[in-house]
């Protein structure tokens, strides 16, 4: 398993690498890919136990990348993999082999690999790994066209949305890990934990397929994302990716779904995203966008039959979920010939499209009417069993059952609605209108896998049988309980009715409301409620910025000061001693003097105005203050501090050349009295600190350690330099680190100080600043 | 350059500008037994720089470097780092010591210290920060000089 999701990444980031020379070959390489996939997991998942991969990554924080092939990963591999194929395919024609096609063929087999991972993952926090992955292809496929300003928009939505789920799992991740002592969905089933914890955590995962798979409130990226090509479309935007909180979802609900909580927001959010994306469905006259909303009510469908999982809703959830892939995948492939061969997927503009291309409007058809549910097709029979595990829902869960059942028969109904509209406007012909050009015809590529997608919805309604044993085992090791069949004709009885009064309904309604605009909008949209927080994101941060970073020096030093002293004022109050004894004034007499020229220099330097003198005077005490190390016998701190204070001397001089000569004028005295206070306290305190601190010793001094060691274990007499290089090594490589990015921010600090004066003032130093860059 | 060519500024940097060097690596070699160590003798050669800059300006101290003094930094730090991490490799942990004793025919016993290898990145780091200052800070002032 590894190696083949392994493989998708390496083909994927060959082809972004090289695939540019022979587009072709690229393409052929990432079906054979997909294609591979396919194949070794129809081989692996006929195993009877799960094939299982387990490579340990930080074995102290218990985490792992966990890669398990249960059932229901195997059906989610099989239509990642399939799927991915046909659509590459069919891309492998869509596209002009331009700049854009091998990035997209990159991409697109990067994502599979992630989309596979996924669906593979055994544990929480592998899933999120790949999830994480599938958020940043999305992106990037989503701006695949990265000259147009609304697909970036559109990209850095979808990410910003995504990724947040994506944090909301990383934190059930940790709640869970702490809550429950694992990730892992099998010793979480094993023995379902409880708690406040486990609580939150489920709130976190609920957030997180919410995002992901589009659910109200966060339904608004998806159709955003379509501003992607259609066969990203058709492949992230319907089949896949979208799916990964459904997945998700579908792992949770056996261990975790009896919570009132997590049933009630799953049917209320599943039951608005189901009726608001149908509706907005109906508003559509982009007929790419008009599926894209059909996706959003789906997706709402699916989560309401994973999300309550009793072992019907199971059952019928992973049977509709093989027959959504399959029938919106091939109705965004039929667009994808629609726009490609007339120019337009505007139902306004295109007229008599079934007309002249009878084949196309016949495969679409069989995929449409899986959509709306008519029978004979597959997406009847897996809706008929959904209605079945709604109507007996009762049983697990009571009343909210008969809510769920309602939400599901009137999104029904509109799916009925906006399916015929989509079709009717697709390929019906306008009154007065003259039948659309063709511009181009489709090649086999285009064709092959509508065929191909709309078989399978028409043979699988045919002979829903043979699908229904397929993925009674996927259910199974959902939640073992999980049962069911599917059929062709179920007899008449409560469903059936049901169904029957959807279709009808949903007719007549369409019927009624047909010639009537839909321009009504509401006041409040996802959108909107989105682009207001993005804004008000950026604002505020900016106002933030602006108060806390203030850029003045003063602030900044009084604020660093006030922190410090605080801190030692703690620390000196919780040791409540305040007397300090023993306290030596001077060792010698040569000691004396060069502490009194130290203070005297200090003290001067904070009486002078003039900029030179004031460092001049610093570098005073920075020299008696190695002096004073070399008296105490420490040569190697008194050389450095020596040469320290040169090398800072002159660089002192090189900024000061560029300032003003003198300080600023004294402000009023207000300022400087308060300046005048915080400098008095804090130099109180750090020298009473340091009185302190020499007396609270009580631990054996490290340096008699060192010294003995330092021979034996390093080779070296030289205790200071042993300890720089070798004990506290770390420390150095650490220090080193802040000294080459310090350089590297003068570097950068200058360059844009001479970029900033080449733009803004006039030419006469443009030529300098040139000589120096 | 910063004010007027001197001639005691340039006699000084003829002179002490090579033996500042030689004194900085051999106090860096020194470091391990006796005071020294990568971090004085990067500043001793920076100190030398600072000499050539105050006698020749930046022309003279780029001219001078056979580096680019940001590479130098980049230098430093890569050494001290594989020199840090390479014991991992070896399953030992990170930055642990080894001694090699070499006896060589005219100098005699030779030891080499792998942390001497550490110090030496240092060096090159301190030598490339200091470079770096005085070129970007000394060049082209950001006030026009009358």
């Amino acid at each position: 398993m590894t190696v083949i999701v392994l493989a998708h990444f390496l083909v994927g980031s060959t082809i972004l690498a090289v695939g540019r020379k022979g587009p072709r070959l690229a393409v052929t390489s990432g079906v054979l890919v997909l294609l591979a996939s396919f194949v070794s997991m129809i081989a692996l998942g006929r195993r009877d136990t799960p094939a299982r991969d387990t490579w340990a990554w930080i074995d102290d924080l218990g985490l792992s990348i966990d890669l398990r092939l249960d059932g229901f990963a195997t059906v989610m591999v099989l239509v990642v993999s399939g799927l991915g194929a046909l659509i590459l395919a069919y891309a492998a024609s869509y596209f002009d082999h331009d700049r854009t096609f091998t990035r997209f063929a990159g991409v697109f087999v990067l994502f599979a690999g992630a989309m596979t991972g996924l669906v593979l993952s055994a544990d929480l926090f592998t899933m999120f790994v790949f999830w994480e992955m599938t958020s940043i292809f999305s992106f990037l496929l989503i701006g695949l066209d990265d000259r147009s300003e609304k697909a970036r928009k559109s990209a850095l939505r979808a990410l910003l949305t995504t990724g947040m789920g994506g944090l909301a799992l990383l934190g059930a991740v940790a709640l869970f890990q702490v809550g429950a002592g694992t990730t892992s969905f099998v010793d979480l089933a094993e023995s379902p934990p409880s708690g406040a914890l486990v609580n939150a955590a489920l709130v976190l995962v609920l957030v997180a397929a919410f995002t992901k798979s589009a659910q109200f409130p966060f339904h608004f990226w998806l159709p955003g994302a379509m501003a992607a090509p259609t066969p990203v479309s058709a492949y992230l935007h319907s089949a896949t990716m979208v799916k990964a909180g459904i997945v998700l979802v579908a792992r949770m609900a056996p261990i975790f779904g009896d919570r009132e909580f997590w049933r009630w927001s799953i049917v209320v959010c599943g039951g608005l995203t189901m009726m608001i994306g149908g509706l907005r469905a109906l508003k559509q006259n982009d007929i790419k966008l008009l599926l894209a909303f059909g996706t959003v009510s789906q997706l709402g469908f699916m989560m309401i039959l994973f999300g309550l999982g009793t072992p019907s809703l199971t059952y019928a959830g992973v049977a509709h979920l093989v027959a959504h892939a399959v029938f919106k995948a091939g109705l965004f492939l039929g667009v994808g010939v629609v726009d490609h061969t007339f120019g337009s997927r505007d139902i306004t503009v295109l007229s008599g499209v079934g007309r002249r291309m009878k084949w196309l409007a016949a495969l679409a058809a069989a995929n449409a009417l899986s959509m709306a549910g008519v029978i004979p097709l597959l997406g009847f029979a897996t809706k008929e069993k959904a209605l079945v595990g709604l109507i007996d829902a009762d049983d697990y869960v009571g009343g909210l059952g008969f809510v769920a059942l309602v939400a599901v028969v009137l999104g029904s109904a509109v799916t009925v609605m906006y399916t015929l509209r989509f079709f009717v406007g697709t390929f019906g012909r306008r009154s007065g209108a003259t039948d659309s050009e063709i511009h181009h015809g489709p090649g086999w590529l285009l064709v092959g896998p509508i065929v191909l997608l709309a078989g399978i919805s028409l043979v699988g309604g045919l002979f829903p049988g043979a699908l229904g044993d397929l993925v009674r085992g996927p259910a199974k090791s959902l939640d073992a309980a999980a049962k069911g069949y599917l059929v062709l004709w179920p007899g008449i009885n409560a469903a059936f009715l049901t169904s029957l009064g959807i279709l009808v309904g949903g007719l007549v309604l369409w019927r009624v409301t047909r010639s009537r605009s839909w321009s009504r909008t509401l006041p409040i949209s996802g959108e909107r409620a989105y682009d207001m927080t993005y804004e008000g994101m950026l604002s505020g941060s900016r106002r933030v910025t602006a108060v806390s970073q203030t850029g003045s020096l003063v602030v900044y030093l009084v604020a660093t000061m006030l922190v410090v002293l605080a801190s030692l004022v703690v620390a000196l109050a919780r040791s409540g001693d305040l007397s300090v004894t023993g306290t030596v004034v001077a060792d010698s007499w040569q000691q004396g003097l060069i502490v009194f020229s130290v203070c005297a220099s200090s003290i001067a330097l904070v009486v002078v105005r003039h900029r030179f003198v004031s460092a001049a005077l610093l570098g005073v005490a920075g020299f008696g203050v190695a002096v004073l190390f070399a008296l105490h016998g420490a040569p190697d701190l008194a050389l450095t501090q020596l040469l320290v204070e040169t090398l800072t001397l002159v660089v002192f001089l090189l900024v000061l050349r560029q300032m003003p000569r003198r300080f600023d004028a004294a402000p009023s005295w207000a300022p400087r009295a308060f300046r005048l206070g915080v400098s008095l306290v804090i130099g109180a305190a750090v020298a009473l600190f340091s009185l302190k601190v020499f007396e609270a010793r009580d631990a054996v001094s490290v340096g008699d350690e060192y010294a003995v060691l330092a021979k034996p274990e390093a080779g070296g007499r030289n205790i200071v330099n042993v300890i720089l290089v070798d004990f506290r090594g770390f420390d150095t490589l650490g220090e080193i680190t802040v000294l080459a990015t310090a350089a590297l921010g003068v570097v950068s600090l200058v360059r844009m100080a001479q970029r900033h004066r080449r733009f803004h003032v006039d030419g006469e130093f443009e030529h300098e600043g040139q000589v120096t860059t | 350059m910063i004010g007027k060519r001197l001639t005691v500024l340039d006699e000084a940097d003829r002179w002490l500008f090579r033996t500042l060097m030689l004194v900085s690596i051999y106090v860096m070699f020194r470091g391990h037994n006796a005071p020294g160590g990568g971090f004085a003798g990067g500043l001793i050669a920076g100190s030398a720089f600072v000499l050539r800059y105050l006698a020749g300006g930046v022309l003279r101290v780029r001219r001078s470097s056979i580096v680019n003094p940001t590479r130098l930094i980049g230098f430093g730090l890569v050494i001290a780092g594989v020199v840090a991490a390479l014991p991992v490799a070896l399953d030992e942990p990170a930055l642990s010591s080894h001694i090699w004793k070499f006896s060589v025919p005219v100098i005699g016993d030779l030891k080499v210290v792998s942390s001497s290898l550490f110090d030496l990145g240092v060096y090159f780091l301190v030598v490339g920060v200091v470079l770096t200052v005085l070129v970007h800070l000394g060049s082209d002032p950001l006030r026009s000089e009358p």
